[in-house]
């Protein structure tokens, strides 16, 4: 088995090189760059139905904006595939939109998630949590539900507010996520890695239990039975309900997401994070103000996760609260361990890829088990943990850095002090 | 108010009953933390694992028709058995795979490691119960159904059995630990891994036997589990889990007397909550929705105010 694999292996990591040291160069960067796109585009438009050929797309964008190329030819190349292919594959095959926004959505929880345990060393385990709250602020008034416990609401609105709360209740839902990154942020500033995760994990549990419990003394969350029908948002008298138009928006907070981190990750803040996730007794010593470092990374990560819930209400047009269990937590915690901890480009595919697994992959393989005439108590689609788990385990046994590994500047203490005893320095190391 | 008052008595029994067995998960959990000062995640699906195998043995037991002619102690201790040696060898197995290529890793490695562990277990036993039997959901033959009334207290048999094996399971431990040769060897790998390395103490031997016990405790402690609800399903581990583990924080984790202290204040505390909730808030609020929560509250206060624990030395971080 090893014996096969690892030509493969050697063969794939080598063209990779080749390909990424093209797009690193100034000459052949801009080519190689249409090149990628244009084979993605045409894939994407010949194949549109399949997975794969989305999760192509979306490496091509990954590429083009990773090459070295003026800032208008990256916006150009990427916003081909993003704004016009993967569109059209949407309206090629109407199941095809929502697993696409519901990447984008992975992708923007994982990119924040990242931003708590990739940047700044914080292993959060209820991250769902803000999801949950994000999604509650803006169902809650774009629904009846609004009506059970307001009576200005009965009065005024009956059937919740209209498209535009979407936009007002943006800042409201990321308060809300961010407050709520406060609220578990504050007891859990002492504590070490392995008691966070397990509090951040009864955190997650009793938010789930309180929107679950909310419909009793005033019916707020609407109980187990949850919140349906949610108005869809809209843009002055265009109204954003069809499935390409939530796409749009999705791939707009994602985008914004994204840019967000990039800049997060460059500028005094992430700076501080890098260092209190390295050696939190060193940074402080340094002057990193850890207390208020360790509350911003909590709340500026759950007021993504808010953002996120609010573009699932959106697409759902239905939550209860089964929908923010840990699994949940877990599922985009395994994303950005796949991609790599701290990686950007590496959580974006990291979460492409665990999304495509669990929706399109498991599924196809479901189908194909069907016509073996398995029982249908074993129904694969259901192995969604299963598949998280193997993945945790794999990537912490076998590849700790992930498959897009951060690059982080290095040091070769070697060439710095002669060639002293080997000292083991690796690119990228899993935070403490 | 008067009424309220008249349950004290059942109250506390429950919440005491239900400590136990938080009781005897939270050994496992302490022990671990106590050599490895890492969190087993995994322990609470090795005790599914447990209470499953304690289920098929008394499947086994009722199809040969032994349960109804055999003593039920007999039953009991059969399922007990291999119930520990299935969690046993799960332990050992987790350890050997997912934990010992980790060691000297950054801390959350390992942890991460063990999530997974934990996720995989459970969906696994899932995926093997509902392919086998259908379901899984699945109901526990009935044994010690009797049950015995001390004035207006009710205390089913069952309940003693989980009593008496946590006390017997604590002195056990603790016997084990402090007097047995193997105990010593253990308390100095926890202590300093390397220098009981140099001490002539194979470490990972040692570490791989804190998993069998930790295991075998957990096993004893799911067929018990499996014995007194009379139902198991591939999840009875997560949230037990978690309140064993607060448990294990409260009395001060690694401490095992202090584990088993953990969690009968804990049983009780919840128990307590549970049932005066209501009424304390005029209906408003129901108690038995909001249990959960009772064991979360108390693990941030204990960590917030005392992390220690309650019996706990407080050590500084080594740096």
């Amino acid at each position: 088995m090893k014996a096969l694999f690892r030509p493969i292996g050697a063969a794939l990591t080598k063209a990779i090189a080749w390909f990424t040291a093209r797009l690193h160069n100034e000459q052949t960067a801009l080519q190689t760059a249409t090149a990628f796109v244009a084979i993605a585009v045409i894939v994407q438009v010949l194949i549109p139905s399949s997975g794969l050929s989305i999760l192509f797309s979306l490496l091509s964008v990954l590429g083009a904006t990773n090459a070295r190329i003026k800032p208008l030819h990256k916006w150009i190349l990427a916003g081909v595939p993003l704004l016009v292919a993967l569109p059209y594959a949407g309206t090629h095959n109407p199941s095809l939109a929502p697993l696409m926004v519901q990447m984008f959505i992975y992708i923007g929880l994982a990119l924040g998630l990242n931003l708590v345990v990739g940047f700044a060393g914080l292993l959060d385990l209820g991250y769902i949590a803000f999801f949950a709250g994000g999604a509650y602020v803006y169902a809650i008034f774009a629904s009846t539900q609004a009506a059970k416990f307001s009576p200005w609401f009965a009065e005024h609105a009956p059937q919740g507010l209209g498209g535009w709360w979407f936009w007002a209740a943006l800042p409201l839902a990321l308060a809300v996520a961010a407050l709520l990154g406060l609220a578990l942020g504050l007891p859990v500033l002492r504590m070490r890695g392995d008691y966070l995760a397990i509090v951040t994990l009864g955190f997650g549990e009793v938010i789930q239990v309180i929107s679950r419990n909310l419909d009793t003394p005033i019916n707020i969350t609407g109980g187990a039975p949850g919140i349906a029908p949610i108005n869809p948002p809209s843009l002055g008298p265009i109204s954003l309900g069809s499935s390409t138009a939530i796409y749009y928006l999705g791939l707009l907070f994602t985008v914004l997401v994204g840019i967000a981190m990039v800049r997060l990750e460059q500028s005094r803040v992430g700076r501080a994070w890098a260092a209190m996730r390295e050696d939190d007794i060193a940074a402080k010593a340094m002057g990193v103000p850890l207390i208020k470092m360790k509350l911003l990374a909590f709340a500026t990560g759950a007021s993504f996760s808010g953002a996120m819930g609010m573009l699932f209400a959106v697409k759902q047009q239905f939550i209860n609260p089964d929908t923010f269990g840990f699994m949940e937590s877990i599922g985009i915690l395994a994303m950005i361990i796949l991609g790599g901890l701290g990686s950007i480009r590496g959580v974006i595919v990291g979460a492409a890829a665990v999304t495509l697994l669990r929706f399109q992959f498991l599924r196809d393989i479901s189908d194909y088990f069907a016509n073996w005439g398995l029982p249908p108590a074993i129904d694969v689609t259901k192995y969604q943990p299963l598949l998280f788990g193997l993945i945790l385990i794999f990537m912490m046994i076998y590849k700790q850095e992930g498959l897009v590994p951060a690059a982080r500047p290095t040091v070769d203490i070697n060439a710095l002090e002669g060639a002293n005893p080997p000292v083991s320095g690796k690119g990228a190391s899993v935070a403490r | 108010m008067q009424e309220q008052l008249s349950i004290l008595p059942q109250i506390l029994t429950d919440g005491l009953i239900i400590g136990f067995l938080y009781a005897i998960v939270a050994l496992g959990y302490t022990m671990v933390y106590g050599v490895l000062e890492f969190i087993n995640f995994a322990h609470s699906e090795i005790f599914m694992f447990g209470a499953f195998a304690g289920f098929e043995v008394l499947m086994l037991l009722q199809k040969l028709n032994l349960i109804a002619t055999m003593p039920e102690l007999v039953s009991l201790v059969l399922a007990v058995l291999v119930a520990m040696f299935v969690a046993a060898a799960i332990g050992w197995t987790v350890e050997r795979t997912a934990y010992r290529p980790l060691r000297g890793a950054p801390r959350l490695v390992p942890l991460i490691s063990a999530i997974g562990v934990s996720f995989f277990l459970q969906d696994f036993a899932r995926v093997i119960w509902t392919a086998t039997r259908g379901n899984f959901h699945q109901a526990v033959p009935a044994i010690y159904t009797g049950s015995w009334t001390i004035g207006s207290i009710q205390v089913p048999h069952r309940a003693v059995i989980i009593m008496i094996a946590g006390v017997v399971m604590m002195y056990g431990l603790i016997w084990f630990v402090n007097k047995t040769k193997v105990g010593k060897a253990m308390r100095a790998v926890a202590q300093d891994r390397a220098t009981a390395g140099l001490m002539g103490i194979n470490v990972d031997r040692i570490i791989s036997l804190t998993f069998v016990v930790g295991g075998a405790l957990g096993g004893a402690a799911g067929a018990l589990f499996a014995v007194r609800y009379t139902s198991v399903n591939p999840y009875i581990g997560f949230i037990l889990g978690m309140k064993a583990f607060t448990a294990a924080v409260f009395g001060g984790i690694g401490n095992l007397a202090g584990a088993v202290m953990g969690g009968l204040l804990l049983g009780i505390f919840e128990a307590l909550g549970t049932a005066y909730l209501g009424p304390l808030t005029n209906g408003v609020l129901r108690g038995s929705e909001y249990k959960d929560i009772f064991a979360f509250l108390v693990l941030i206060l204990v960590l917030v105010f005392k992390p220690s624990g309650l019996l706990g030395q407080t050590t500084s971080e080594k740096v």
